[in-house]
């Protein structure tokens, strides 16, 4: 039995990429039955690339991916660099994990109640010093160059970025390698660039290429802070799944073909840029520089991460204040009054929304812990371990872009006659919190010293038995984390929940984000509120259990 | 002679080359010594009695606990209990629970937790059945590890280095009890060390690799 776990594990999560860009290519061809429409043709392929807006949405979809992903490396290695080990360091750590739970719909809204022309930035900066009476004619969030949408990625993948580092650090021996380059006379930054980061960026290489893969093709962000004519690529492709003319889901299936080839393409060129930069960087190690521009790196660096911390708990601040204003007159710094009344009217349409959303990221976590742990277990027990292959294909649903697969995977379902709904779409959920409870939990499981369950094996436990109460119990809080990982992102995903619940699984991040077009800022401040509540809970409680369960038990504190 | 731990013609390799080698027999309340620095395959040789034998490793021979042929035995059939250096008492169990995990299932609970704090109290730990196993001091827990693996009656004691933690005092001390314990239950001793005090103590048969 639990032998083939890792092999069923591999099919829930691999099975529907695959099967959902199947999907994607024969309507791509012309071929959907189930729409009355039959190939082979090449015309919706000709539709997409006759469709005007074509250039600037691939345009858009690479320039904010790459950028987003540059910007977010270079904060945090800049902050890495300066500032690993102090205080400084230490305490901005703790301000971006619980960031790094915020789902990115949420961070997106905050985002734009700040920077929009009638946003608290400018609100608070108004009139005494814009002179602004009235919100200023620029178009701030959704530019057409997507600027917005950038500095919105940024806030959510730097939290991202800075955590994988922190896990790659514990195996890089930063302390020694840092200590030898200061001997030497390197200055701090530059000694960390030379010596600790080749090591660093060859363990984040693959969460780097996620953020790029993310980045490129997110659609909640984009709806929400992104340029409308065009949107970008991912954004076009749902609105043509969503088109009442059931052609156009042949044009958003090439669509999504394109938008993969984009991705690898990107990819492919990112690799390029890893090694051009690498080449670079050995040259510029070779020459020996200690480190001229490092006091104003180090300042550059910690400067744009708190700038990046600092904006998301502004934007998290004024989704709460939205939720709570009265009347709000521009271009006053705050409400005239603070109400329950928003809550009033649309807490009880939340909590109906917050049930679902606990429903479906409840029964996605719940399968993947039993999956993950079976193939821990099994992995424990046979001596295996997972392989670096093994690992590329645990990040492959994280790689594969959502719009390459989804709509590929909606038309199958489809045309097989299953009904679209909560099932289905807690089956994708789980092809998203599959390899972030693994990722999450794995490092812990196999740090647990095996000589536990060789003495209570020794003791006359049986193997199931020191799996349920000797490994389970003290790994409780490792468990748990991982439980909330798996549930903030089942509580963060957008499109799956639209594409596979064919809109009728209804959970806070589709309501909050089918506020977006409507503006109503009270509506989207309590429902983006809500969202990052039910993000966050499970994280609380995976501090607040182990801390009690183990009141008494000092060697299991951390 | 079918009594007592007997390892018949053990060759332990790692795939490339020789581990170790070892064909012996351990009478009832008899330690045998195996002695050498660390890294020559000692704790090796105790993981393939136990039945925990890393997968880069392969073995033949036989391991015989009283005449049975316990080798193909998965680990919790054996009765071979091990002790090593380090504090291996379940973090999130009390005291009184880590001893009772050893023991035979069945019996009233009432029974089995009586059984628990008479044990205590025999080796000086009264009223330590409640305690946290972190607060417990070096020696303290080393007497209730040794506790834990008899409760559980195994038919075969083994020691990784279980006395190179502590300090010289507890470690005579805790050594003379755990011989002494072991001999009065007519259980064959497997030690490994890398020190000649522990052998010499423990004045059994003495094999000495890795020179």
């Amino acid at each position: 039995m639990l032998r083939h776990v890792p092999l069923v594990t591999l099919v829930v999560m691999i099975g529907p990429v695959v099967a959902g860009l199947w999907g994607a290519l024969i309507p791509a061809l012309g071929h959907l039955p189930g729409a009355g429409l039959t190939g082979p043709s090449f015309e919706a392929i000709r539709a997409l690339f006759d469709w005007p807006g074509l250039e600037r949405a691939l345009r858009l979809s690479v320039s904010t991916g790459v950028l987003a992903t540059v910007l977010s490396l270079l904060i945090v290695v800049l902050v890495t660099a300066g500032w690993s080990g102090t205080r400084t360091f230490a305490l901005l750590q703790r301000v971006l994990a619980p960031i790094l739970s915020v789902p990115h719909a949420a961070a997106a809204f905050g985002v734009a109640f700040l920077i929009a022309p009638s946003g608290w930035l400018a609100r608070l900066a108004s009139p005494w010093l814009t002179g602004w009476d009235r919100p200023p004619d620029l178009l701030i969030i959704q530019d057409p160059a997507g600027l917005a949408m950038t500095a919105g990625l940024v806030t959510k993948e730097v939290p991202f970025l800075l955590l994988m580092t922190l896990a790659a650090l514990g195996q890089v021996q930063q302390e020694q390698r840092l200590k030898t380059a200061r001997t030497l006379g390197y200055d701090r930054v530059t000694g960390w660039l030379k010596c600790v980061f080749p090591a660093v960026y060859r363990q984040i290489r693959l969460p780097v290429y996620v953020v790029l893969a993310y980045s490129m093709s997110v659609v909640d962000v984009a709806m929400i802070l992104g340029p409308t004519r065009p949107p970008s690529l991912s954004v076009q492709i749902v609105k043509w799944m969503g088109d009442p003319d059931l052609s156009m889901r042949l044009v958003a299936a090439a669509g999504a073909l394109l938008q993969l080839a984009l991705v690898i393409g990107a990819l492919g060129f990112w690799r390029l840029g890893e090694i051009g930069f690498a080449w670079l960087g050995r040259i510029w190690i070779e020459a020996g520089q200690r480190g001229g521009l490092d006091p104003v790196l180090r300042i550059g660096g910690i400067c744009m991460g708190i700038l990046s911390a600092m904006a998301t708990l502004l934007a998290l601040l004024g989704l709460f204040v939205w939720s709570i204003s009265g009347f709000w007159g521009f271009p006053n710094a705050f409400p005239e009054g603070f109400t329950l009344r928003n809550w009033e009217r649309h807490g009880p349409g939340t909590l109906e929304a917050a049930a679902e959303t606990f429903l479906v990221a409840g029964a996605a976590t719940g399968l993947a812990l039993v999956l993950v742990l079976g193939c821990l277990e099994a992995e424990h027990r046979s001596g295996r371990t997972l392989t670096t292959r093994g690992l590329w294909l645990l990040y492959l649903p994280l790689l594969v872009p959502q719009t390459a697969f989804l709509p590929g995977l909606q038309n199958l379902l489809l045309s097989v006659g299953a009904d679209v709904g909560r099932g289905p779409v807690i089956l994708a959920h789980l092809v998203f919190v599959l390899p972030y409870v693994f990722l999450s939990l794995g490092d812990s499981w196999r740090a647990w010293d095996p000589r536990n369950a060789v003495v209570a094996g020794t003791l006359g436990a049986a193997p199931w038995r020191v799996f349920w109460q000797v490994r389970l119990p003290m790994l409780l809080r490792p468990i748990l984390t991982a439980v909330a990982v798996g549930m903030a992102v089942s509580v963060g995903q957008y499109l799956p929940t639209l594409l596979i619940g064919g809109g009728r699984v209804a959970t806070l991040t589709t309501e909050a984000v089918a506020l977006a077009s409507g503006g109503d800022r009270r509506a989207i401040g309590v429902y983006s509120l809500m969202q990052t509540l039910a993000a966050l809970l499970p994280f609380a409680l995976a501090i607040l259990v182990p801390a009690m369960a183990w009141r008494n038990r000092r060697g299991l504190h951390v | 002679m079918s009594e007592g731990l007997k390892l018949d013609a053990v060759r332990i390799t790692d795939g490339r080359q020789m581990v170790i080698v070892a064909d012996c027999t351990i009478a009832p309340g008899a330690v045998m010594t195996i002695m050498g620095p660390s890294g020559v395959g000692k704790s090796t040789l105790l993981a393939f009695v136990t039945g925990t034998l890393n997968r880069a490793f392969t073995a033949t021979g036989r391991v015989l606990l009283d005449g049975e042929d316990i080798t193909s035995l998965p680990p919790h059939r054996r009765h071979v209990g091990i002790l090593y250096q380090d504090d291996i008492l379940f973090p999130h169990m009390s005291v009184g629970q880590n001893l009772a995990f050893g023991m035979e299932r069945g019996g009233k609970r009432a029974d089995r937790w009586a059984t628990v704090v008479a044990a205590l109290s025999e080796i000086g730990l009264e009223g330590f059945a409640h305690r946290d196993p972190a607060t417990l001091s070096g020696g303290q827990a080393a007497r209730v590890q040794l506790l834990r693996v008899l409760l559980s009656q195994p038919r075969a004691l083994l020691l990784d280095e279980a006395f190179s933690r502590l300090d010289t005092n507890r470690r005579t001390q805790i050594r003379t009890l755990v011989f002494n314990m072991a001999r009065d239950r007519n259980l064959p001793v497997l030690m490994v060390t890398h020190d000649a005090e522990d052998a010499r103590a423990a004045g059994g048969h003495i094999i000495t690799l890795g020179e």
